[in-house]
C-alpha cells in the first residue's frame, strides 16, 4: 500500500470517528429530552450490535484468508484470454472472490483491457466485484433471509451479464461511428 | 444464535485451521488482515447500529412506510435508489440497515433499490473510475447499473 492511500484511510477513519461522536451526543440529547423513547432506541441498537458482533469477526477472518491466499495475478491470468460463456462465468466468479475494495479493481480492469480482454467481461467483472462478493452474500443471508438473498443474487447476475453485453455493443457502435466520421 | 451465524463462524474457523495447517506464516498474515479490517470497520459499524436504533426507536412505522413503503410508489424507489448511489456505506453494513428498514415498514422494492445502488454504483469512486476506464465506459456502467437496480427492485417487489 502506498503512503498516499494510507493517509486517505487514516482520514476516513477520523471522519468515521467524528460522525460516531456527533451521533452519540445527538442520541444522548434525544434520550434526555424524550426519556420515554430510550428503551426503543437502545433495544434496537443493542439487538443489531449483537447480531453484527456474532458474524463480523468471522467475516473478517474469511476476507483475510482470501486476501492472503488468492493472488491478484491469478485473476489476470484467467480473465485475459477467455471469452464466450466461459469468459462470462469466469468474470463473475473472479469478481465475486473477496479480494479487496473496488478501487483496486480499476487498474486491473485497465491492464486486462490493454491485454485484449473483452469489454463485456470487464464490465461483468467490475460489477461482480462491486456487488456479488461472497462474504456480502453471507451477511445478506443472515439479515434478509435465504429467499431474498438468492432471488437478488440471481437477478443481479442476469442483469449484470445483460448490462455487460449491452455496453460492449454500444461502445462498438460508437467506435464504428467515430472511425467512419474521421475517415470522411 | 441462528444457523447462518453459526455456519459463518464454522466456515471461518475451519478455513483458519486449514490455513494454519498449510502455512503458519500466511495464516498469521491473514489474521492480521482480519484484525486490521475489523478495527477499521468498527466506527462505521457503531454508526450504523446507532442509526438503526434511532430509526426504529424514534421514527414511527407509519412515517417510514409513507416515505419508503408501498404507498411511496415509484418516487420512493427512485429517491432511495439515488440515496444509495450517493451514500458511502460499506456493503457489508448495508444489509443490517436494509433489514431494519424492512422491519420499520419500508417496501421490498425500496430496500432492494437501496442495497443494489449502494453496492453497484460508487459516486465516491467515480472520478477514479473515469480516470482509469475513460468517461464513456465509466458513465455507461454506473448509469446502466442504476437502471438495472430499479428493474431488479421492481421484480423483487413483485415476487416477494
Amino acid at each position: 500500500m502506498n503512503p498516499d492511500q494510507k493517509k486517505k484511510e487514516k482520514k476516513g477513519m477520523r471522519r468515521d470517528l467524528i460522525i460516531l461522536l456527533l451521533l452519540l451526543i445527538a442520541t444522548l440529547l434525544i434520550i434526555i429530552v424524550l426519556p420515554e423513547k430510550e428503551k426503543g432506541v437502545s433495544d434496537a441498537s443493542w439487538d443489531f450490535l449483537i447480531e453484527m458482533m456474532l458474524i463480523l469477526p468471522a467475516i473478517m477472518v474469511i476476507l483475510g484468508l482470501f486476501a492472503v491466499w488468492v493472488p491478484k495475478k491469478l485473476i489476470g491470468k484467467y480473465l485475459g484470454h477467455t471469452s464466450g460463456i466461459k469468459g462470462i462465468i469466469l468474470a463473475l466468479i473472479l469478481g465475486a472472490l473477496p479480494t479487496g475494495p473496488l478501487y483496486i479493481a480499476f487498474p486491473m480492469a485497465v491492464a486486462l483491457l490493454a491485454k485484449g480482454a473483452k469489454r463485456s467481461n470487464i464490465i461483468i467483472f467490475l460489477s461482480a466485484w462491486a456487488c456479488i462478493k461472497i462474504p456480502q452474500e453471507m451477511v445478506e443471508l443472515r439479515f434478509l433471509g435465504l429467499e431474498f438473498m438468492l432471488l437478488r443474487l440471481a437477478l443481479t447476475i442476469i442483469f449484470v451479464v445483460v448490462m455487460g453485453v449491452t455496453i460492449e455493443k454500444i461502445m462498438e457502435l460508437s467506435d464504428k461511428k467515430a472511425s467512419r466520421s474521421s475517415g470522411v | 444464535m441462528n444457523i447462518t451465524a453459526i455456519a459463518i463462524n464454522l466456515i471461518a474457523m475451519i478455513g483458519l485451521m486449514i490455513a494454519f495447517y498449510r502455512n503458519r506464516e500466511k495464516a498469521i498474515r491473514s489474521l492480521k488482515v482480519a484484525v486490521k479490517g475489523f478495527i477499521k470497520m468498527l466506527p462505521m459499524v457503531l454508526i450504523i447500529v446507532l442509526g438503526i436504533g434511532l430509526l426504529l426507536g424514534l421514527v414511527p412505522t407509519s412515517t417510514i412506510s409513507q416515505f419508503a413503503g408501498e404507498q411511496s410508489g415509484f418516487w420512493g424507489v427512485l429517491i432511495v435508489g439515488l440515496l444509495g448511489a450517493v451514500l458511502f456505506i460499506p456493503a457489508l453494513l448495508s444489509f443490517p440497515l436494509a433489514a431494519s428498514l424492512l422491519d420499520g415498514g419500508a417496501s421490498v422494492s425500496v430496500v432492494v433499490a437501496f442495497i443494489t445502488t449502494l453496492t453497484m454504483i460508487g459516486t465516491v469512486t467515480l472520478p477514479l473510475e473515469i480516470r482509469e476506464l475513460g468517461k464513456r465506459m465509466a458513465l455507461l456502467r454506473n448509469g446502466m447499473s442504476f437502471l438495472i437496480a430499479i428493474i431488479i427492485a421492481y421484480i423483487m417487489g413483485a415476487i416477494l
